[in-house]
């Protein structure tokens, strides 16, 4: 039987970012899928050589744009760690509400994508409407849209007051009714299913294996989530991870869609318990030593890997980001399937090739 | 049945007024804590320098013997680092956005 | 915050301990380089439920070749390609070679290969430059 060899991206409408894949098929079904990547390499690990650590913080915050706040929290986590500064409690909160306003406005684009991907016009179309509420939300206490300039070292740079933090949690509410239509689409649409059941069978083993992170990972059933560590806030919130165990990418997007409404509650349980007094602290000095930080972002785990001599700047800055950690579970589903399949399957795992490759 | 609900998602979005936003035909809306340009109040200004060297993007510099303060817009990444550091408060945020522009090139002031 | 439980061990028994982890069932989180001087020092993360350890490794030179843990955890492979393409690491039986074509960077090995040092410096401007009368 003969083969063709089909260059899928870099540019192609359902991927958000590029990536290119040559994909070796047989009558329409995949035999074999050979990755090419480096289109967005900006070498920003290299750049932490000739930028002074303080001004590193913006660089690291855009790294991605989707999953922003969270790499400026957890290099500003790791330099905390090595100048052995507390961050005051009210910072903690904060963060930890703008990390999980980050990770509603991740979940809804990757719905938006997915439905995109599968052909859904008008759902990708209300699921972007809703996140355009929080991106509202986002910008009245941050400034930004997406890139939110508010972790600094030492704490963050603004504050939510109370009138601010009662108009969040109204929007909120309003926002779940919206949540769970959407929701419901997603799971009971019977064309949504047909495209999303049994397809890209990750079995448990084969997620732990290939060394998953994130959903990816709690979609075949392991309990993993790197917020149960404790960091920021989560140390008083007690967050349960949500599993399921088909680990096909129905089940992806079932988990995906339940951390929408546990961020809503981790959210209202924080403003609850939100403690008074200043937002930062002031850190004079340079780090040295050595640190791995490791915190929750949408996608799943990432691990900064820091290394200083004392200098204003960093000898090393690694970070290993949830999608290069979820690549080769990617590059394992892909052979077997349709060729139809493809976007799906490559959008399961909520690529974010910019902060793949930094 | 979910395909009720996106019918009751489509007759609604048919009958209210859209979403989006009509820009460039209408305004664009901004929040009161958007970060979208820097404004330099020149009379209160020392020209300590401060502003430059703290700028990530060195998209400041000051040129004290002529009085100058000269800002390349679309270096400036609106982080506010600069409003944050001046020591005469000479530097605000401004909500609406900078203009778009044919060329790139500096503002002096 | 994890610095503290980094084991330093000769980069000989790499594959019998990576196969001692992962025979007891642990997740490799990542693989990460850093080069000093003429030395790269490799250190290789494992997860078990929740507790994260290292293992460390320092190639002494050029002619060292990296032994891969490709055929351990088939992940790896990812990881070692970038090493290899940022560092200049000679690596020994990893499963699917990209041949240095992995990153594509303007400038080859930008953290530097022992034989040849390389170091790229991006150039600092912006508004930096005075405007002159004739502007």
């Amino acid at each position: 039987m003969a083969t063709t060899v089909i260059p899928f991206g870099p540019q192609h409408p359902v991927l958000p970012e590029p990536v290119h894949l040559d994909l070796v098929v047989e009558d329409e079904r995949v035999l074999e899928a050979r990755p090419s990547i480096g289109f967005v390499h900006r070498g920003l690990e290299k750049l932490a050589e000739t930028k002074d650590f303080v001004e590193f913080t913006y660089v690291a915050e855009r790294i991605c744009g989707i999953c922003s706040f969270i790499h400026a929290q957890t290099y500003c986590q790791a330099i905390e760690s090595l100048l052995h500064v507390a961050v005051p409690p009210r910072a903690a909160y904060l963060r930890t509400i703008w990390g999980e306003l980050s990770r509603i406005h991740s979940h809804l684009l990757w719905l938006g994508l997915m439905a995109d991907a599968m052909g859904f016009e008008s759902l990708f179309m209300h699921s972007w409407r809703v996140r355009e509420k929080v991106l509202d939300l986002i910008e009245a206490t941050t400034g930004g849209r997406v890139i939110f300039g508010s972790c600094k070292i030492g704490g963050v740079r603004r504050d939510i007051d109370a009138e601010a933090g009662a108009s969040i949690l109204r929007e909120l509410e309003g926002m779940e009714a919206d949540l769970h239509r959407i929701t419901k689409v997603f799971l009971d649409d019977s064309s949504v299913k047909s495209r999303l059941c049994g397809v890209g069978v990750l079995t448990t083993a084969q997620a732990r294996d290939l060394g998953c992170v994130g959903p990816t990972l709690r979609a075949s059933g392991v309990a993993q989530d790197t917020r149960q560590e404790g960091y920021a806030a989560f140390g008083d919130i007690r967050v349960e991870p949500v599993t399921r165990t088909a680990g096909d990418s129905y089940a992806r997007c079932a988990v995906r869609c339940e951390e929408l409404f546990q961020s809503v509650d981790i959210i209202r349980r924080a403003f609850a318990r939100l403690p008074g007094g200043p937002v930062e602290v002031k850190v004079t000095g340079n780090p040295s030593g050595e640190v791995i930080a490791r915190t929750e972002q949408p996608r799943g785990e990432v691990i900064y890997h820091l290394k200083a001599t004392g200098t204003k700047f960093l000898q090393r800055f690694r970070v290993r980001t949830p999608t290069f950690a979820n690549l080769p579970a990617l590059l394992s589903v892909l052979p077997g399937c349709e060729l139809a399949d493809v976007p799906v399957l490559i959008l399961t795992i909520d690529p974010c090739i910019s902060c793949t490759e930094r | 049945m979910a395909y009720l609900e996106m019918i009751q998602l489509a007759l609604r979005s048919a009958v209210s007024k859209p979403v989006t936003s009509r820009y460039p035909f209408g305004p664009r809306r901004v929040l009161p804590r958007s970060r979208g340009r820097v404004e330099f109040a020149k009379e209160s200004c020392l020209y300590c320098n401060v502003c430059a060297k703290r700028c990530p993007t060195d998209a400041l510099m000051v040129n004290r013997k002529e009085k100058q303060w000269i800002i390349d817009r679309f270096r400036c990444i609106t982080c506010g680092a600069c409003v944050e550091i001046c020591p005469k408060k000479s530097l605000t945020m401004a909500a609406d956005h900078q203009q778009p522009a044919s060329q790139r090139g500096t503002e002096t002031y | 915050m994890g610095a503290e439980l980094i084991e330093v061990i000769p980069w000989e028994t790499l594959r019998e301990r990576v196969a001692a982890r992962r025979g007891q069932g642990c997740r490799l989180v990542q693989i990460s380089a850093t080069r000093l001087g003429s030395q790269v020092e490799l250190t290789y993360s494992f997860d078990l439920s929740g507790w994260l350890d290292h293992l460390r490794v320092v190639l002494p030179g050029p002619e060292t070749r990296l032994p891969s843990i490709t055929g351990i955890y088939g992940c790896a492979v990812l990881y070692e390609n970038e090493i290899k393409d940022l560092f200049g690491v000679e690596v020994d039986g990893l499963a699917l070679d990209f041949h240095g074509n992995f990153y594509r960077t303007r400038v080859p090995r930008p953290f530097g290969n022992v034989a040849t040092e390389c170091v790229f410096v991006p150039p600092r401007g912006g508004a930096a430059v005075p405007p002159t009368p004739e502007n």
